[in-house]
């Protein structure tokens, strides 16, 4: 398998001004994280919000610089400015686009740093709106008249027309109405079968991760809990964070879920991660050891491809 | 898998449906604003009910009317909206109500939480002090007995130190003690309704189960009957003991939960429940509702533009709301034809 993007012991600290006369302290956003994304493959990120799986997805997108670690990525394509070929699509349609710009000219604009002319600059735009399933009117017109997913579908086309590799996506569905964001979902499958690019997918949704991605990793605290192909990962989950997130989901028919299985307390604060394993704070299953020492990222038990951190993993 | 069959099923199942006299009984509930081209009705001729200690779910998307149905409920349609109907509450009319008469009623007998504390809240007012004004103003206590119970309060939607807590600003708690804040806030009282608009919406996954949790204990405790609004059909399943679906300011299916997850008639219910991505089975393609809701619609079926079933039919006249099972209503044409 070629690795299109090799994550190597990524840590991104961010320094926090503790005010007058108050110590700088340092907030471990990501923490020793490891990750492969190959040609075509979609990834994805998943964590409670503060578990470093957007600060992770900005230093793949270029848009932010890690403290220690590196990134490679395994392709010779480069952005027109000499970056990686990705690009990124986040959460929110309706701040991602510039109100006083035309569609067309939004979309076109990574062609325009490449220095391609109006003329084909136009053509291309039409072409991927139609990709995404919008009209070649929508070209002439300004975000406002567009709706949410439509805004998302523009956000998208914007991202493909500069023909990346890899598209980092921040939660693109959690801002849509249910109804259409199955249709954003299965565009967004589209694109992968078509062009074949790789997506680093973050998401707390978990049915919409089981969905999209061919693998998952697990996030807590900026660290890495678990990495595994979403079949692994659904079918046989090994980290017991993985566990509790998978029974958080609700779901149709299943009723009142059991006390015990509803994950107690929240994620301590970033700026004083507990000792040893990060999670043992709210582990059902936290002993002594947990309290001490860090449990390394190892294979689960009769599963090599599936590694979990923890010192009792299923 | 071996969550899922931890998961006991027991959708909440309905004691009294049809009981003698509900707490809340809605009749032709009708919201109408002045618009540009004429009165738009945001919302169109509801009927339901809510038995004590019971919870409806009302579900739809962006524009169906879920909220404005709750702020009628406790007189906040502002705007120039105009409340027809009969909103009978414990045997008063609270369409006739007078703006005195809402204020006793408000945070006493109806209460509501919404999706985002943080705008629902006062910024510059610490956490217990904000729960003591309502005891103050309902149940007349001294600000130092106000604030005492407040403390007691905060305890008992599970924050940890509730008297250091007390004195925080909201600013200072996560989203998800926030969100129990307000939840303190909102039973202060005990209300005998309390409506909870989108209340996990805002919230991670892990968090959403804690404060579901906490809503369903309370209420068995208080017996309370609840409102509960949301897009998310899964979380109304897991709450609700009936549900009412929305669509373009219209009831389209109002069924018992285990009935409309049973038999889901109206093509938008099971469109709603075909869409949501599913983390216990693989699909290779997600269904689709095509379109978007297009608003303005005054004749016909609203849902027919986005119908796979619509015909001329459905374009010309507006289906009546009819029961086709013992509490379980549709308005479509192409049930039971």
């Amino acid at each position: 398998m070629t690795e299109l993007l090799t994550l190597d012991r990524i840590s991104v600290d961010i320094p926090l001004d503790g005010g007058f006369l108050k110590p700088k302290t340092i907030l471990q956003a990501v923490n020793d994280v490891s990750l492969t994304v190959s040609k075509g493959e979609t990834l994805a990120l998943v964590g409670e919000s503060g578990s470093g799986k957007t600060t992770l997805g900005y230093v793949v997108a270029g848009l932010r610089k890690q403290t220690a670690g590196t990134v490679t990525f395994g392709s010779s394509q480069r952005n027109a400015d000499g970056s990686p070929p990705v690009q990124v699509i986040f959460q929110d349609p309706f701040s991602a686009l510039d109100p006083r710009m035309i569609v067309g000219e939004i979309v076109a604009e990574p062609l325009r740093l490449k220095g391609v002319s109006a003329k084909e600059r136009l053509a291309r735009a039409a072409e991927v709106l139609g990709q995404v399933g919008l009209p070649p009117e929508a070209a002439g017109r300004y975000p406002h008249q567009f709706s949410g997913g439509q805004r998302q579908r523009i956000a998208i086309a914007r991202a493909l027309i500069a023909e990346p590799e890899m598209i980092v996506a921040g939660e693109p569905l959690s801002a849509l109405d249910v109804s259409i964001q199955s249709q954003v979902l299965n565009l967004l499958d589209d694109i992968k079968q078509q062009h074949g690019i790789s997506y680093l997918f973050i998401s707390h949704d978990l049915g919409v991760v089981r969905h999209l991605a061919d693998r998952v990793a697990v996030l807590y605290l900026g660290r890495l809990m678990e990495v595994a192909s979403r079949d692994d990962l659904f079918a046989t989950p090994s980290h017991p964070y993985t566990q509790a997130l998978l029974a958080a989901v609700p779901r149709i028919g299943k009723g009142r879920r059991k006390k015990e299985q509803i994950l107690r307390g929240e994620m301590p604060s970033p700026l004083a991660p507990p000792s040893g394993c990060v999670f043992h704070t709210r582990c059902p299953r936290a002993q002594a050891i947990c309290r001490e020492t860090r449990p390394q990222l190892l294979p689960a038990p009769g599963r090599p491809t599936q590694l979990s951190a923890c010192h009792f993993k299923d | 898998m071996q969550h899922a069959e931890q998961l006991v099923a027991g959708a909440r199942t309905v004691a009294s449906a049809t009981s003698p006299s509900p707490l809340l009984d809605v009749r032709d509930l009708t919201v109408t604003f002045p618009g540009a081209a004429g009165p738009v009705q945001i919302v169109r001729g509801l009927n339901y009910s809510i038995a004590r200690g019971e919870t409806l779910g009302i579900v739809g998307e962006s524009g169906c009317g879920k909220t404005m149905t709750s702020l009628a409920l406790l007189g906040l349609v502002s705007g120039g909206g105009k409340v027809d109907g009969t909103i009978d509450f414990n045997g008063s009319n609270l369409v006739s109500f007078s703006q005195r008469q809402w204020q006793q009623l408000r945070g006493r007998d109806i209460a509501m939480i919404f999706q985002e504390p943080m705008t629902a809240m006062n910024p510059v007012m610490p956490v217990g002090r904000q729960i003591g004004e309502v005891l103050i103003k309902h149940q007349k206590l001294s600000r130092r007995q106000a604030e005492k119970r407040a403390v007691e309060l905060l305890a008992s939607v599970g924050i940890p130190s509730p008297a250091r807590r007390a004195q925080d600003y909201p600013h200072q708690l996560s989203g998800g003690m926030r969100q129990r804040a307000m939840i303190a806030m909102a039973l202060a009282c005990r209300p005998r309704l309390l409506i909870a608009d989108e209340p996990t919406t805002a919230l991670d996954v892990t968090i959403q189960a804690q404060i579901l949790d906490l809503m369903l204990t309370l209420q068995d405790e208080a017996k309370m009957s609840i409102q509960f609004i949301s897009h998310n059909l899964a979380v109304v399943s897991e709450v609700a003991h009936s549900i009412m679906v929305m669509y373009a300011g219209k009831a389209v299916e109002y069924a018992p939960s285990d009935d409309l997850f049973a038999n889901p008639l109206h093509p938008y219910t099971q469109g709603l429940i075909a869409t949501l991505p599913d983390p216990d089975k693989q699909v290779k393609r997600l269904y689709v509702i095509p379109g978007r809701v297009t608003s303005g619609i005054t004749v016909g079926c609203r849902f027919a533009s986005r119908c796979p079933r619509a015909d001329e039919g459905c374009r010309r006249t507006e289906p009546e709301f009819v029961e086709v099972a013992p509490g379980h209503h549709v308005a479509c044409h192409k049930v039971g034809s």
